[in-house]
């Protein structure tokens, strides 16, 4: 737009005129109104609205066959059936034939009504008037009326004292509401700074279900172990495994760069919490020559060699360390929980 | 009975209308609405596939409730499939592996549900997309647009809910995500996590839940949604691409009866048919292959349902950050992302009402928007997609490092580049692409349609023929509105007192310049130019 005077009102003028067609003989632009109806094939020649007519009855009528076969399909699949079906590989029978024939059942009915409409019902434009949202001044002022009279007549204005305590009552009872969500869940309290890990408790091969020996950890394994005393079978498993999970890795003590790390392992056999410190995946993945440890969620790597220290990806701080010792059976064993709180971080988690 | 029937009685169907109108007043009704028009585009049917699978959905949903136990309780699996045999797994998942081997049928009603779930938040997507570039949502529409956002938003929290509810191994992992970002938020965080979990993750509570909130709160919420946007649809009247006859004070197509009736029903059928199809070929969440949830373990390549994408985007390329002070933690690094993911769906939600107030038009809209002539808007939109895609790319880092063979490393410090960066690029590109377009139509209508015939003049000139355009064309391609550039008034007003200009209204001047400034639109042809050029014929 350009070296215009600018006017009070910027916008586009004349919305409203050139409704219908309105045609200015002067206006190469004007609308030239609805182009008149070209007739279908369909609509002079009868033998191809017969023709339509079929192919439509057609595709109802495969679509009760494929009815039937779905039904028939039920019957004589057996459900643990598996078959191959190139390109889709072994597929179940049953799911594969009743996909199928729902589909084909469905699809025809649908293309069927489409090419009916398309074909044979009318395709002649119709212009049908639109009507603004907005009521007209006299309705406006019929409501406003109405209302302002209602109002007077329940003497809400008059009586405040009424209105004050109706209000009140009304926003106190949703408190009812909010108090019985409290046994939702207990509070927080100290819950999750503590694990199952005690001083004593024996370190479990996840695998095997036998107490570790630090023989039994090769170097460049990842081992996976749970407390001495936890059982799959136990009520609360997911709970306490979900905190106590425990990874393990030997590295040559020469090796291990962070002070405490080495003090807290036993013959370069370091045992980290398993559970990401970003937002509590299990970590998986371990990088044998480096040391490094993945989280396969999103990425967080932690280096195992120098305190666990994060060094790529969105996780926040370090794994905590779990403090080991061999006791006199000469297994692994706990030399107490962790000193921080396992898994994401949390406000009071300091 | 009216008088003139006594001799003979009403057909039967008549009867049962004329009782039904005594009671519910159908016949006034069918007057209004029986014949109604509804113009034809094939991008309307974005929205028809949204409704359609949303019924679908409940449909199945039902279905799927008569053999799914929403329960945490352990049981040891003891059923067909052999490789779980004598696991322990959660009820939830191992009614769900009888549904999918020992319920006939069960597995397709599963996978249907499934599909269905996902066709509905991608065609929410699109069609909503559809609606903002052709500003669709411009007034009486803005209330309907926040309608089909809420439907969007509550469509993705359904679906987590839902994919969670087996309690396989990938989507536990990914409540485990939900409840570690939970944790980050300040103060609350952990009384938010107990209350939800009933007490440490995951507890024994989670799945029954997620259950009501799934099959009965937010579908409840949803369907009432939906119904109230059909019926704003309705009472609105469908939006139509300017043309000959084509205006802003009507609506031109197809009456409902029979033609729209037939080919949107028709089409309810069509959708249904090919998800059919697609859940009969194509296996989801094949949870017998995943396990069930153990807290402890965890696969790789977990990825969420796509719409899930871009908020697994942001917590995987955000900075670890955490601030540590008097004895609390700020995590950062999990609570920016679950504050920018509503932030960027806000952003689009309120759109409408930020460019309404920014060009001050106070009018009905009815008249669907060809993008072009809303470059702004259009780079805009463009823009928010580029971040909501680089974000995607960002969710799946892991498979784009393992597909292409790409550092894992690079793609995470792409994303974090190009989701500030990719929008800013996006914005620009886009709106150059529209004023070209818009320049394009403007030669158009100047100087006609290029024929490909080319002509040797008497001279040895080679010129292309130009055909004129058909006056329909002419006008479609001149109907479309432009603004002028808002303008401050004058700092003194004409009796020399100085003005008060709001500082909001100086942002609103500048930004509507900046929507419809010189640099933002091509003015369109007036007649004037049109009529110069056609008398001065053979200067092209």
């Amino acid at each position: 737009m350009s070296s215009q005077e600018i006017p009070e009102e910027t916008l586009p003028a004349g919305q409203d005129t050139a409704h219908g067609a309105v045609k200015v003989a002067d206006d190469p632009f004007a609308d030239p109104g609805l182009p008149p109806h070209k007739p279908r094939i369909q609509d002079i020649d009868e033998r191809a609205a017969r023709r339509s007519e079929r192919a439509v009855a057609f595709m109802f009528t495969l679509s009760m066959l494929a009815t039937v076969g779905f039904i028939a399909s039920y019957v004589i699949f057996p459900v643990d059936k598996i078959v191959f079906i190139w390109p889709f590989g072994h597929v179940s029978a049953l799911n594969f034939a009743l996909g199928l024939t729902l589909g084909a059942a469905l699809f025809f009915i649908g293309a069927g009504a489409v090419h009916w409409a398309r074909t044979l019902m009318s395709d002649v434009e119709v212009a049908d008037e639109r009507h603004p949202m907005q009521a007209t001044p006299e309705v406006k002022a019929k409501v406003m009326a109405d209302f302002a009279a209602g109002a007077a007549e329940s003497g809400m204005g008059r009586r405040k004292l009424i209105r004050n305590t109706m209000f009140g009552a009304l926003a106190l009872v949703p408190l009812s509401g909010i108090v019985l969500l409290r046994d939702m869940g207990p509070l927080p309290e100290k819950k999750l700074r503590s694990t199952l890990w005690a001083k004593g408790l024996q370190l479990i091969n996840m695998n095997t279900n036998e107490p570790l020996r630090p023989e039994d950890v090769a170097v460049g394994s990842l081992t996976f172990a749970m407390p001495e005393g936890l059982s799959e079978h136990d009520e609360h498993f997911q709970t306490e495994i979900a905190k106590a999970a425990l990874m393990i890795v030997r590295i040559q003590p020469e090796d291990i760069k962070d002070k405490r790390e080495l003090e807290w392992s036993h013959e370069g056999i370091v045992a980290f919490s398993k559970i990401c410190t970003h937002v509590g995946c299990p970590i998986s993945l371990y990088e044998q020559q480096t040391h490094h440890v993945l989280c396969p969620c999103h990425q967080s790597t932690f280096d195992l060699s120098d305190g666990a220290r994060v060094i790529f990806g969105p996780a926040g701080h370090r794994l905590p360390q779990l403090r080991i010792g061999v006791n006199d059976k000469g297994f692994l064993e706990a030399l107490g929980d962790f000193d921080e709180p396992v898994g994401p971080a949390f406000w009071e988690r300091g | 009975m009216s008088t003139v029937t006594e001799t003979k009685k009403a057909p039967a169907g008549e009867r049962v209308a004329d009782w039904a109108d005594g009671r519910l007043g159908i016949y006034t009704l069918a007057k209004a609405n029986m014949r109604k028009i509804f113009p034809d585009h094939w991008s309307f049917m974005l929205g028809e596939v949204c409704l359609y699978s949303f019924l679908i959905i409940i449909l199945t949903g039902v279905y799927l409730t008569m053999f799914f136990h929403p329960s945490m309780n352990e049981v040891e699996y003891v059923g067909p499939y052999v490789p779980l045999q004598g696991q322990l797994m959660s009820e939830a998942f191992n009614s769900t592996m009888h549904i999918s081997f020992e319920v006939r049928g069960g597995l397709l009603i599963r996978q249907i549900h499934h599909w269905a779930a996902l066709i509905f938040l991608a065609g929410m997507f699109v069609h909503m997309m559809r609606v903002f570039f052709t500003g669709a949502f411009r007034k009486p529409r803005e209330i309907n647009w926040l309608f089909g956002f809420l439907l969007f938003f509550l469509g993705m929290f359904t679906g987590f809910t839902g994919y969670s509810l087996p309690d396989d191994l990938l989507s536990g992992t990914g409540v485990r995500f939900m409840q570690g970002a939970i944790l980050s938020v300040p103060v609350l965080g952990t009384y938010l996590s107990m209350f939800l979990f009933g007490g440490e993750f995951p507890g024994g509570d989670f799945v029954a839940r997620f259950y009501s909130a799934h099959v009965l709160l937010l579908p409840g919420i949803m369907l009432g949604l939906v119904v109230a946007h059909l019926i704003l649809v309705f009472v609105h009247k469908h939006t139509h691409f300017a043309g000959p006859g084509r205006t802003n004070n009507n609506v031109v197509g197809m009456p409902l009866l029979p033609v729209y009736m037939a080919k949107a029903g028709g089409f309810f059928f069509l959708v249904f048919g090919v998800i059919a199809v697609i859940a009969a070929i194509a296996s989801i969440n094949p949870i017998w292959a995943i396990g069930p949830y153990r807290p402890d373990q965890v696969s790789t390549g977990a990825q969420p349902d796509w719409y899930m994408g871009f908020a697994e985007g942001l917590i995987r390329v955000m900075p670890g950050w955490e601030i540590n002070l008097w004895g609390h933690t700020l995590v950062l690094g999990v609570m920016i992302p679950l504050a920018i993911f509503p932030a960027v769906l806000a952003a689009i939600a309120v759109y409408p009402f930020i460019e309404s107030w920014i060009t001050g038009d106070k009018r009905e809209h009815h008249i669907a928007q060809r993008p072009r002539n809303a470059p702004t808007r259009t780079a805009f939109g463009v823009a928010w997609i580029t971040a909501y895609m680089i974000m995607l790319v960002g969710g799946g880092n892991d498979l784009w490092a393992t597909h292409f063979h790409l550092s894992l490393n690079s793609i995470t410090w792409f994303v974090r580049i190009f989701f500030f960066a990719g929008p800013v690029i996006a914005f620009i590109a886009t709106k150059r692409i529209c004023l070209g377009l818009q320049r394009r139509d403007k030669d158009k209508v100047l100087h006609g349609r290029e024929s490909g015939i080319i002509k040797r003049l008497p001279h040895g000139e080679f010129v292309e023929v130009h055909q004129p355009l058909s006056q329909g064309e002419l006008h479609r391609l001149t109907a479309h509105e432009q603004y002028d550039a808002a303008e401050l008034p004058p700092a003194v007003d004409e009796n020399g007192v100085e003005r008060k200009i709001g500082r909001m209204e100086k942002l609103r001047v500048k930004l509507n310049k900046g929507y419809y400034g010189d640099d933002s639109q091509i003015a369109k042809p007036t007649v004037e130019e049109y009529k110069e050029i056609q008398s001065g014929h053979g200067h092209h």
